[in-house]
Parts: structure tokens; sequence; C-alpha cells
């Protein structure tokens, strides 16, 4: 046990307490919060630094808006209703089209049909608060739904694909790509088991993948290799992440993004707590990146110039797959 | 930097917390194991009242003399009164008074015993009681009383015991019979048998007080008769006419006053806990407190009211499973639901017991969540939904009360006692993950709260740990000091070894 643990700090893996306190409470103070917990804030704060985001179609703040739903998505094929605060992709529902007999039946990522009914009682339960990291009182978030980048259609069962970037004081740190599974039920998240892909971060070429805790080398349901896809517009997603510093003043931060097919990468949300299995999707302990980072820290360096030095800094090492 | 801070902080409360537990320990001598050796009884008399717009007067009698006893100390406790001890006819009496005091207002005052069959009672011997004025028709029934039973004796013992047998005669002559038309209590019966003795020239007196036994709630005085033979007291049973005294009786008052006297109140109430603690030391070390004149106020928690006592026993065991809870959290690395859930559910296994307790919450929590599926399908608000889940876990645990009961399963009973607001939440909660994170995730958590919990209630359940917080509480310090330190520990989780396993091979 003690070995184990002396191995894990040798390869420098970060765990949950050390995050925590030495990284989390050091560099993200409480008043940031806001900014990511609330995605309407960070849309709005992105939009307001040049960044490119999914486009809004509204937002639903109280049960007596919950009736404008239908007005709200008339002129939509696809949407994607998520709760404003929530977390860990709870909550989230993704419309990919109408049925073709009834307008007010919505075809759901899932093939699903589901009623305006049930949409609108979802509304209510995440105006409610049931998906709010405090429990408080929530809006629903009614934005577009994002038709991704073919590159990873063969690795993908439903839902939407999404990069994650550690940035660690301005510095893109580590890079995975989410794959949704059927485990994960359409969600791209980890912890429900999504696929995580490592990322070069000078290539933006994918490594193999982690999947519940354990390496894997293809999709679970597809069958498809993970490893060695190229991320189109590397470049510009290691810039916006780098640019989330400066929208979120959080020195310790997840950007969250997704590549469009038509426009490009797009801002999703951004994590005051990204979680740590990044780390074994690159098979690479955090640390040693951050330690990394506080030596070549600049305070002057533009978001461009830190993207260069990061995509510079940190090329995966092939010896280690 | 922080961490200096802490480690420093940490350090400043543990060295305070074992510097004052030491100072208790050897200095003043307070025990650090539990001394079933020596039990202390502790009596303790509650006076409740409406106390009247003017002033009030309250006088309780309290122990004098106690054969068989030697007391430890006394106190109490009563806002805004004055206090003082004064010797009145029947002994030893307590006097609170107050110039204004209104409304409801209790009083305690409670004394600590212990056993010493050497502490004889050195009373002197009272004077031959004056012929007590008795009106007629009495006079002729205690005279023709006294003439018969002397009649039938042969000293003063045998007479007493040969009166106190006439007296409990199923079917008494008629004079008797006479005498006891006015006593309606065991006391007014003890007084009629010492208003005849006093006819008869013998010193006798009514005295009043407790069989110590176990721990008792609500417990009235009997009353006994007291006969003085010329050289010593003696004891009889005024129900049976035999010489003796029940085991362990301690003897409160003496005489036919009553117990207590307020003046300036009324809806007196009086009555009496009995505790038995074996931690005699304590309780001495608490008189040596005294006499060594200890630099620091006394904060011992043997000095607050018994029943207060009782509810400090456990609440000071809930920073050790709250400690409990934090290492298995942050230093194992186990789910759960609720930050202190876990803790809140091991109190209530202190009552129902572990086995029935793991029980009972598995399966109120399992009907509450088929339940809570079932309202799911009506599409109810968030809040109205938690509180039907409220109003269905009330439900729950009446059913399960009830159902227990008619089996005969007492522990059943006590499934009242978990927090049901607490398991609504953890119901409601349970159900979100299980929904949006399946099955796996939401038993994972269940079975870790219930893990922590059950390790809380074994760490919250040792005797030894509850006497050594209850008499030390400044250990208390050290345990936030460890807190403290844990909130710094920034290593790796136990179940994070095995998530990160795939980082940690050789390669």
């Amino acid at each position: 046990m003690i070995g184990a643990a002396a191995r894990l700090r040798s390869r420098g893996v970060l765990g949950l307490n050390e995050r925590n306190a030495e990284f989390i409470m050091r560099l993200n103070p409480r008043r940031f919060y806001p900014r990511v917990d609330d995605k309407v804030k960070t849309k709005q704060l992105s939009l307001d630094a040049g960044m490119a985001v999914p486009d809004l179609y509204g937002v639903i703040r109280n049960q007596g808006e919950v009736r404008e739903f239908a007005s709200i998505v008339e002129s939509r094929e696809s949407f994607v209703i998520k709760p404003a605060q929530g977390s860990g992709g709870d909550g989230i529902v993704v419309v990919t089209g109408r049925s073709k007999r009834r307008r007010d039946a919505f075809r759901a990522a899932s093939g699903l049909l589901v009623t305006t009914q049930e949409i609108e009682h979802h509304l209510s339960n995440i105006v409610g608060g049931q998906y709010s990291l405090s429990g408080n009182r929530d809006a629903a978030i009614i934005e577009y739904c994002v038709r991704f980048d073919p590159v990873f259609a063969d690795v993908s069962y439903q839902g939407v694909p999404d990069v994650r970037v550690i940035v660690y004081r301005g510095y893109p740190a580590m890079a995975m790509v989410r794959l949704p599974t059927r485990a994960s039920d359409g969600k791209a998240n980890l912890h429900q088991g999504a696929v995580g892909a490592g990322v070069d971060m000078r290539t933006g070429q994918t490594l193999t993948g982690v999947c519940q805790n354990l390496v894997v080398d293809e999709h679970p349901d597809t069958g498809a290799l993970i490893a060695g896809l190229g991320i189109p517009a590397w470049d510009v997603i290691l810039e916006s992440s780098a640019r989330g510093y400066e929208v979120t003043e959080l020195g310790y931060l997840g950007v969250d993004m997704v590549i469009d097919r038509d426009r490009g990468p797009l801002i999703l949300e951004m994590n005051a707590r990204p979680g740590l299995s990044i780390q074994i999707a690159n098979r690479t302990g955090l640390k040693t990146r951050l330690a990394a980072i506080d030596r070549m820290h600049d305070p002057g360096a533009t978001p461009e110039e830190r993207a260069r030095q990061a995509r510079e800094a940190f090329p995966s090492d092939p010896a280690e797959l | 930097m922080g961490d200096r801070y802490v480690y420093i902080l940490a350090l400043v409360l543990t060295v305070t917390g074992l510097a004052v537990f030491t100072y208790q320990w050897r200095v003043i001598g307070f025990p650090l194991t539990v001394d079933e050796e020596d039990p202390v009884w502790t009596i303790e008399a509650r006076i409740g009242f409406e106390g009247g717009p003017g002033s009030i007067k309250v006088n309780l009698n309290v122990p004098t003399l106690t054969p068989g006893f030697r007391m430890l100390n006394e106190n109490h406790v009563s806002r805004g009164f004055g206090f003082s001890l004064n010797y009145g006819t029947g002994g030893r009496e307590a006097q609170w008074a107050i110039r204004r005091g209104e409304g409801p207002q209790t009083i305690y005052y409670r004394i600590s015993v212990y056993e010493d069959p050497t502490a004889r009672q050195a009373d002197t011997t009272p004077p031959f009681p004056p012929v007590p004025v008795i009106t007629e028709p009495y006079r002729t029934a205690v005279d023709v009383v006294v003439a018969d039973v002397r009649q039938h004796s042969a000293d003063t013992p045998s007479f007493t015991s040969e009166l106190l047998r006439r007296l409990n005669d199923r079917s008494p002559d008629p004079n008797v019979e006479l005498l006891l038309s006015e006593a309606a209590t065991d006391a007014g019966f003890v007084e009629v048998a010492t208003t005849i003795l006093a006819a008869a020239r013998i010193p006798a007196r009514m005295v009043r007080g407790f069989p110590l036994v176990g721990r008792q709630r609500s417990t009235q005085p009997v009353a006994w008769l007291e006969v003085h033979d010329g050289d010593t007291w003696r004891y009889f049973d005024p129900a049976t006419g035999v010489e003796t005294l029940p085991e362990r009786f301690l003897i409160w008052w003496r005489g036919n006053d009553p117990l207590v006297n307020v003046e300036g109140g009324n809806r007196v109430e009086v009555d009496f806990a009995v505790q038995e603690n074996y931690v005699g030391a304590v309780a001495i070390a608490q008189t040596q407190r005294a006499q060594v004149g200890s630099p620091f106020p006394d904060m011992s928690l043997y000095g607050l009211p018994i029943r207060t006592q009782a509810v400090y026993g456990v609440l000071l065991m809930v920073p050790i499973g709250a400690l409990i809870m934090v290492l298995m959290r942050n230093i194992v690395g186990i789910d759960a639901f609720g930050t202190f859930m876990p803790v809140l559910i091991a109190l209530a296994f202190r009552e129902t017991q572990l086995l029935y307790g793991v029980v009972l919450f598995t399966l109120l929590v399992t009907l509450g969540l088929t339940i809570r599926f079932l309202l799911e399908k009506l599409r109810l608000l968030l809040v109205p939904r938690l509180t039907a889940v409220l109003i269905v876990v009330v439900l729950l645990m009446m059913v399960i009360s009830l159902v227990s009961d008619r089996m005969n399963v007492e522990s059943g009973i006590s499934v009242a006692l978990f927090p049901m607001v607490i398991l609504a939440m953890t119901i409601e909660r349970m159900s979100v993950v299980w929904e949006e994170r399946g099955p796996a995730d939401a038993l994972r958590a269940a079975a870790g709260s219930l893990v922590v919990a059950v390790f809380a209630y074994l760490a919250m359940g040792q005797a030894w740990l509850e006497h050594l917080i209850f008499t030390f509480p400044e250990l208390l310090l050290v345990v936030l000091a460890l807190i403290l330190v844990i909130g710094r520990y920034t290593g790796y989780r136990l179940l994070e070894l095995g998530r990160f396993k795939a980082l940690s091979g050789d390669s």
C-alpha cells in the first residue's frame, strides 16, 4: 500500500485531497465560482471575451416561464436543455429532432420520443433546483445543439464528444477527449462510464483511452480504435482554453469545448473542480506538468503565447505508451 | 505558509488539551477508567412550581444524618434565587428565596453519597417526649391501645412491633380503626404510629428516604419508622412491624413536616431522580478539588443536573463519530450521502442496536425509494415532492413500529429514533443519483454511508472512550487538532491507489 502510494507520487499523480487543498483552495477564490457555476454567466463572459459559444435560444428562470418553452423552440428542430448550475452532465436533455407526425413530440438523442409535457416537467425540476450544486433554485438553458465534427463519429455512442483541457494559471496543462458510451447514456462524463482519451498536447492527436479507470484501446460500443485521431483546430482549442483564465480568473480550471462541424470549437462550460481521471487517460501525472508551468510562468504572457509554450513543453512521450 | 499556521494551531490545541487532561488526571485525580468497585449515588430533587407575583421562599428538607452513607458533595441549581442552609426541627433545611419571581420556576438540589458501613449516626439521645395533647374520642382510643399493647410486649422493640402488627391487622379493633380513619397515606400511617408511641412515652419519629437501586426517574420517598430504645435508634418497617431497614436506604429527612414548603408559589411538584455512578473516584476528586483550591473554574460536567449529564454523554461523542467520518472520507475515500448523515444514523444506532439498526435503515430506505419512484410518475415539483417523501417516511416508520410491536419484535419500535428529515433527504438524493448515474453509483454511495455509520457507531459506543471524553472533555481539543491536520492532508486516499492503478504499474 505504501509502495503504491510512493510509486504514484514519483509519477506526479495528483490525488483528490491535494487537488482540493493545494490547487483549488489556493488558486480558485470562492467569489469567482459563480462565473463557472452558472452557465448563463459563463456564456456571457465568454462572448464578451470574443470566444465562440453555442447560441442561446432562451433561459427559463422560474416555474411561470416553463410555459414559454414551446414558443422558445418554435422554429428549432434540435436543441439542448441543461440546468444553468448543473454538474457532471446531470439533467441535460439533447433533442435532435421532432416527431414526423406530431410537432409537440421530440426525438431525444437516445432515439426515444418525449412529449412537451415530459420536457416541461423536466424544466420544472431544473428550475426547482434538483440538479443544481447547492440545491437552490436554478434556471434552465435552451441552446444550440452542436452537430459534432465527423472526426469522432466512429468513437461516440450517441451524445456529443467534447474536449476537456486543464488550464493551470492560464497555461493549458493536459487535455483529453471524452467520448460518450452506451453506459454513460450519451453523456461525456467519465464518472458515468464515458471513455476518456488522452491528447498529445503538441500534435493534438488522441492517445489510448480510459474507461471506468481501466485503459482501453477501442471504443466499447463501436469497437473503433481510439488512438491516433487528429483533433481539428487544435491550436484554436488550446488558445481558447488559455483565454478561459482571463475570463474566469480561476487558477485551476477545466475548460470543456465541443467541435461543431460548421462553427469550429465552441466553449461549452468551464469547471472550477475538474476531475482527476484525465491523468489516467494521458497515463501521466498532473503534478509534474503543474510544476513545469510554475517554472515557466510569466504573468505578462498573452493567451496565444501561453498556448504555444504549453504546446512545446508537453509532448507525450511515446515511450510511456 | 498556510500549513505552518495549521500545524502551530493544531500543536497549541493538542498541548492545551493534553495539559489540562494531565492536570485533571494527575493532580485532581479524575480516574482514567470506570471504577466499578465504588458506586456513588446521586439523588436529585427537582422542585417545580408556579411562582406568584411577589416574593418566593422555598424550604426543602435535605439529608442530615444518613447511617450507612457518607456525603461527598451537594449542590443546587436555581436561577436568581438566594440560597442558605439552616438547621430546622427535622434536620437540615435548604432555603431558596427571591424578591420577585413570576411564572414557572425550577430548582434542583442534588446530593452525592457513597456507602460506608462505618458511618454511624452520632445522634444525641432524645428526651422522653411529652405526652401529646390528644382530644377525645382519640384520647381514649390511644390509651386503650397503649395499655393493650404494653400487656403483650416486654420492651420498646417488642412494643413497637406489636403496635405495628395491630395497626396492620386486616380486621382491626374499633379503637385502631378510629385512629387510622384520618391516615390516608403511608406517611399518615406512620404519623399515627409515632403519636401512639409518644403517648406511651417512647421517643419515635418518622423517617423518609430512598432505597437506592439502579437508576430511577420520578421516584418518591418511602416512609419508615424510627424508635429510640434508650441506647440507639432502631428502624421498623411500618407495613410489617419487623425491625429492619431496606438495603441501601438513604434517609432524606425526619419528622412529620412536609418535604418542601413553598411560600408565594403554587402547584408545587417535587420529584426525585436517582443515579448510580461507578465513578466514585470522580466525585472524590471533586471534593478534593474544592480542598486543593484548583486555579481552574469548575468546568466538570459532573456538576450539571443529571438529566443534562445524560444528554452531554451522547453529545460529546458526536465529535468522535465525526472524526471517524472524516477519516473514512478523506483518508480512505469512501463515498457517502450528505456530510453528517452517517453520524446521525450512527446516533440512532445507539438506541436500536447495530444489527436491528442496519436492518431497519435498509428497510426504510428501500421502501422509501420504491415509493419515491412511484411519486416520480406523478411529476411533482421538487419541494412538494421532498415533503411527500418526508411524510411517506414518517408513515413508514409508524407502520414498521406497529408491525414489529404486533410481532413482539421490540427493537422495531425504536425505528422512530432515526432522523426522519435526514432519511427523506437521503432517499431523494439517492433516487436522483439512481436515475442520473445508475443504480450502481446509488447503491455504492448508500453502502458507503452505511459503512461509515457502522464504524462511527462502533467508535461512539466504546464505554471507556465515552467515560474518557465525558470526564476529560478537554480531549476534544485534541480531536479538533487532529481534524485540522487531516484538513491539510494532501496525500492519496486509500481508494485512489486502486483508481490510479493504471498509472502506478511498472513501465
